[in-house]
């Protein structure tokens, strides 16, 4: 990756997308346009501000311990790429 | 020519006797054999299912039975799950993905006997404003196919608009019910967050979006809005208040609403065209006994930047879930991690790219305070705004856009512009109002134009009323855009 | 120079409920492959989570049962990682703010009790399993939302023995409260043990050192034993020690490096927009409050103290919830507990573990035991007849009393009876009897075993010795 900041590299890295350096190039200037145009936000004094995360105020949604039918076994795999013995297959996981 | 009618007029003639459901689903399957090569707003349809259910709702009638959409056909935004139908989300990632469930909105029309039919295109995964991101090509503009259709709804309002349904229902992150509306010449209606059960629509940014109808008129989006909203022990973001007779709402009486100006929507970049509409609209308004105000928004210029934190922050951690291990089109790799980068490279387009590595740069270490939670304390500040306006005026009016549709292609190499035509829409989703765009007029070459109204959470009522008290004095919303 | 060394543990375990974390699949180990599964936990587009009230509810508990604080305001946050067995490639948990906060639990060490502080225990969502074949792996989804509990230590272990008696005390108190079953055979719980050494004397951590995912207590032991000598050998030759991940190999016994700080993860925690907070209420901390119980270690030693029993009897009763609470029953107000112990120690659990039973399906009251243990004491039945009479009363569940006069076992006592049966076994036996008298006392034993047998075991064995010993004395 050469045409990239570092820091975008980063985040391109940890969102695991492959990108063309052609691409790369092109994202890396309209991200840094858009980092520029959002910095805007550092004009604004936010001391002491709440931050919002939800846009209405509800708590305590819960469910009851209770059972609900599921799908079918065929249903949860139908739209598997790959599937043995009823498992999901995926390249050899090594860590 | 059933499928240029509206549902209430559908449902008249159904409950005559005049029509069936049969004939008005087979005049939108015969519409759009006829018109959608030009317009690519339908993705798929089924339709042999679509009659089937056409079918079994005229065999309910004939039982007796009675229901609110009774045999209507209703489209669905590619965004939301239907058991048995594709689901893409306008994306290539999702591959031959079949749903296995349907959305709490789908059970609901469902049990009120629409005839669920057909996947409307969009921009990919809800990301953009002209349906240009659309993995499968962009819909067109009715009233001009060589422009955009507006978006991320854009399938949603061109099929309502050139009558190849008799309604839709799109979702709305930062104004893509009501934007394409707008372009399109229709009605489109974002509820307040938490009205509408969220459960089946595939998330883009989980604290914004909300389900919605699009329709030929006020009266429908009141009837469809009255269908989907509601209670879901499936989503724990939906308010549990009671859903009210919106159509009862409908009076024509707006004497003494009060209605809000606010001063920063003077931006520039806002057409004199557009602007002329929506002052005129807002004279019409006022001539039916609306008391019109200016207010104060003072946030307003922070409202994109916040909202593309917040909403591209969100989305990198929901579309997490498309790598090729449970679903979708895998490229196969020799490791979970290639195979993870190889598919999402390839599955996703440029600008949902863009968007999740935005996102996930704002949320990464050494940089979550500064981007991502100075944002949503804008926000708070941005929603105390709205809070505040709401204890002088009872609703908001604006231009839904800044420019009526333009060409395709015209804005494609610049993002960042494409964001900025989002400024009056966006706010309203940070805040968690209710808004709706009915039509308002044409340009001098004949596009459509949206005036824009909010509300306070959960005023959808007085948000109804007067959009349709306005509807009532003036006939945009009956003109048609010529396809032949 | 002298090292020590300092232990933290997360440890996470898996809440006993009936469904999982966010939606109505059956939480439940050992189903076919990717049965219990529905959209919600295969991570669908689409889909919504909606958090088990009884999982918060015994999240709440189980801080309650450590000490800890239930603070009014707890969150969910996402947790972003990729892997294949993570549905949505982030995780759901608690970051800043969780349910429960700041405890502590007690435990027996060596000779002593030692006190290691609880941080936090917060909520989370377990991962699917994966299976590795030769040139693959495959995912099994069943696992993927189970509730799951993460209970992390401030740094207050200093060894190996040390973590590993915590851990035992942790499980118990666990099972205790009914929050998990603890099963390490089914994985339910996994610990994270973070490591490191320094000289003794000096205040500041050394560089901490992270072995993932132990599935056994043991293996913790080893593991820490391990790699606290690694340590220290590494400073002793001058070596430095760099933050990282290692893996612990539990067929060769080593820990091997799997990743340093520098590829650490970069998790992106961020406030779950899907789930709104929980304010846990006075009135829902209360029921929860209202089911807590006894810790284990307060148990044994109110175990020790009321009922005079030993250590290890009072620790089989803590071992056994349900037959100590049985116990407990049976000793009420009973002059020998002790001997209530043993008869529910021993016959009682021979007889559960020989019918497969347990102690909720014994037929007779608890209360009996006492009673059984009464008669003997009051000379009414020999031992030995007891054994039949709590035979008879686990088959029937009739009281021993009763059992005692219907089939008229009542000791034989009286001494005019007892002389009968005394001389017919001296006559009988003219020469034990010779013996006896020139001074062979296991002479006397043979006798005495001659009565008891014409008696039917009746005879009150006490009694006879002195007969026998009267009549052949004089």
């Amino acid at each position: 990756m050469g045409n990239m900041r570092e820091d975008l590299q980063h985040a391109v890295k940890l969102a695991r997308i492959e990108l063309t350096a052609e691409e790369e190039a092109r994202l890396g200037s309209q991200l840094g346009d858009i980092l520029k145009y959002v910095d805007k936000l550092n004009e604004l004094d936010v001391e002491g501000v709440e931050p919002t995360a939800h846009a209405v105020p509800l708590t305590n949604v819960l469910r009851e311990d209770e059972p609900r039918e599921s799908i079918s076994h065929e249903a949860a795999m139908r739209n598997a790429p790959k599937t043995a013995n009823g498992l999901f297959i995926v390249p050899k996981i090594v860590e | 020519m059933p499928h240029t009618l509206t549902i209430s007029q559908l449902t008249d003639k159904l409950t005559q006797g005049e029509l069936t459901s049969r004939d008005a689903t087979q005049s939108c399957l015969d519409r759009i054999a006829a018109v959608d090569d030009q317009l690519n707003a339908f993705l798929s349809h089924d339709p042999a299912d679509a009659l089937a259910q056409a079918d079994a709702a005229d065999a309910a009638r004939a039982a007796g039975e009675t229901k609110p959409l009774l045999g209507v056909p209703i489209a669905m935004k590619d965004v939301i799950a239907v058991n048995g139908h594709p689901l893409n989300c306008a994306s290539k990632i999702l591959g031959d993905f079949n749903s296995p469930y349907d959305a709490t909105v789908t059970q609901k029309l469902r049990d009120a006997g629409a005839v669920v039919f057909g996947r409307v295109n969009m921009d990919e995964f809800a990301m953009g404003s002209s349906t240009e991101n659309s993995a499968f090509g962009p819909a067109r503009n009715p009233w001009d196919t060589d422009r955009i259709s507006g978006g991320s709804s854009g399938g949603s309002a061109v099929a309502v608009a050139a009558d190849e349904c008799i309604a839709s229902l799109g979702s709305d992150t930062g104004g893509s019910i009501r934007q394409p509306a707008a372009l399109c010449g229709c009605v489109g209606l974002k509820p307040t967050y938490g009205r509408v059960s969220r459960y089946g629509l595939v998330a883009f940014a989980s604290s914004l979006d909300q389900i919605g109808p699009i329709t030929k008129d006020v009266r429908d989006a009141a009837t469809l809005l009255g269908v989907i909203a509601g209670e879901d022990p499936r989503d724990s973001t939906n308010v549990p208040e009671p859903v009210p007779d919106y159509t009862a709402a409908l009076t024509g009486d707006i004497k003494g609403m009060k209605i809000g100006l606010p001063r920063e929507y003077q931006v520039d970049g806002l057409d004199p065209e557009v602007k002329a509409a929506t002052d005129a609209a807002v004279a019409e308004l006022e001539k039916l006994g609306a008391e019109i105000k200016e207010i104060s928004l003072p946030h307003t210029e922070y409202a994109i930047a916040t909202y593309y934190i917040i909403a591209t922050a969100e989305a990198s951690a929901n579309l997490a879930r498309f790598e090729g291990v449970r679903y979708g089109a895998r490229v196969d790799g020799a490791s979970p991690e290639q195979m993870n980068r190889a598919t999402r490279g390839a599955g996703f387009g440029e600008e949902v790219k863009r968007r999740i590595i935005l996102g996930t740069y704002v949320l990464s270490s050494g940089y979550y305070d500064a981007y991502y939670l100075r944002a949503q304390k804008a926000r708070t500040l941005i929603r105390q705004d709205f809070l505040n306006a709401f204890e002088q005026v009872d609703l908001i009016a604006s231009p839904t856009t800044p420019t009526s549709a333009f060409k395709i292609g015209e804005k494609s190499g610049d993002p960042l512009q494409m964001y900025l035509s989002d400024v009056f829409t966006i706010s309203c989703n940070l805040a968690g109002l209710c808004g709706i765009s009915v039509p308002c007029g044409f340009s001098k070459i004949g596009l459509p134009m949206g005036l824009q109204l909010l509300g306070q959470p959960f005023g959808e009522p007085d948000l109804l009323r007067a959009a349709h008290a306005y509807e009532q004095v003036t006939d945009w919303h009956t003109k048609q855009p010529n396809l032949d | 120079m002298e090292y020590e060394a300092v232990i933290g543990l997360e440890t996470h375990v898996q809440l006993r409920t009936r469904t999982k974390m966010w939606c109505g699949c059956a939480n439940e180990y050992g189903a076919e492959a990717n049965t219990n599964v529905c959209p919600v936990c295969l991570g669908l587009p689409g889909v919504l989570p909606v958090p088990n009230a009884e999982a918060l509810r015994k999240t709440a508990l189980t801080g309650m049962l450590l000490n800890c604080d239930v603070p009014s305001y707890a969150k969910w946050d996402r947790k972003n990682y990729f892997y294949p067995d993570n549905p949505k490639n982030y995780q759901l948990t608690q970051l800043d703010f969780p349910s429960t906060i700041e405890g502590f639990v007690d435990f027996e060490f060596g000779e002593g009790t030692e006190r290691v502080r609880i941080n936090r225990a917060h909520l989370e969502e377990d991962v699917g399993k994966s299976t590795h074949f030769a040139d693959h792996s495959g995912v099994d989804f069943n696992r993927a939302g189970v509730p799951l509990l993460e209970i992390v230590t401030e740094p207050d272990l200093t060894g190996a023995d040390m973590a590993y008696e915590y851990l035992n005390a942790l499980k118990a108190i666990l099972e205790y409260g009914g929050v998990s079953d603890c099963d390490m055979e089914k994985g339910q719980v996994r610990c994270d043990v973070n490591i490191s050494v320094r000289p003794i004397g000096q205040t500041e951590l050394g560089e901490k050192i992270e072995i993932k995912n132990m599935n056994s207590f043991s293996g913790v032991r080893r593991a820490a034993g391990y790699e606290i000598e690694r340590q220290i050998g590494v400073l002793r030759e001058g070596g430095t020690l760099v933050q990282e991940t290692r893996r612990w190999d539990d067929a060769v016994g080593i820990t091997e490096s799997m990743r340093t700080k520098e590829d650490a993860h970069d998790y992106r925690y961020f406030p779950d927009p899907d789930l709104m907070p929980h304010t846990p209420s006075e009135e829902w901390l209360a029921e929860v409050r209202a089911s807590v119980m006894e810790l284990p270690l307060a148990r044994k030693r109110r175990l020790m103290a009321d009922f005079q029993l030993p250590a290890s009897d009072a620790e089989v009763f803590v071992g056994d919830a349900a037959l100590g609470d049985y116990f407990e029953v049976a000793a009420n107000g009973a002059k020998n507990p002790k001997a209530v112990a043993n008869w529910v120690m021993n016959n009682l659990q021979a007889k559960l573990v020989e019918t497969g039973g347990s102690v909720a399906d014994v037929k007779f009251e608890a209360s009996a035991i006492g009673e059984l243990v009464g008669l003997i004491e009051g000379g009414q039945i020999n031992s030995k007849i007891a054994q039949d009479v709590f035979v008879k009363m686990f088959e029937s569940g009739k009281s021993p009393a009763a059992i005692v006069e219907e089939k008229g076992l009542s000791q034989v006592s009286d001494s005019g009876e007892l002389e009968a049966f005394c001389n017919e076994a001296i006559e009988a036996n003219p020469g034990p009897a010779e013996d006896f008298r020139n001074g062979k006392e296991t002479a006397l034993n043979f006798l005495k075993g001659q009565v008891m047998k014409a008696s039917r075991g009746k005879a009150n064995p006490q009694m006879v010795g002195e007969l026998l010993k009267n009549i052949l004395g004089s």
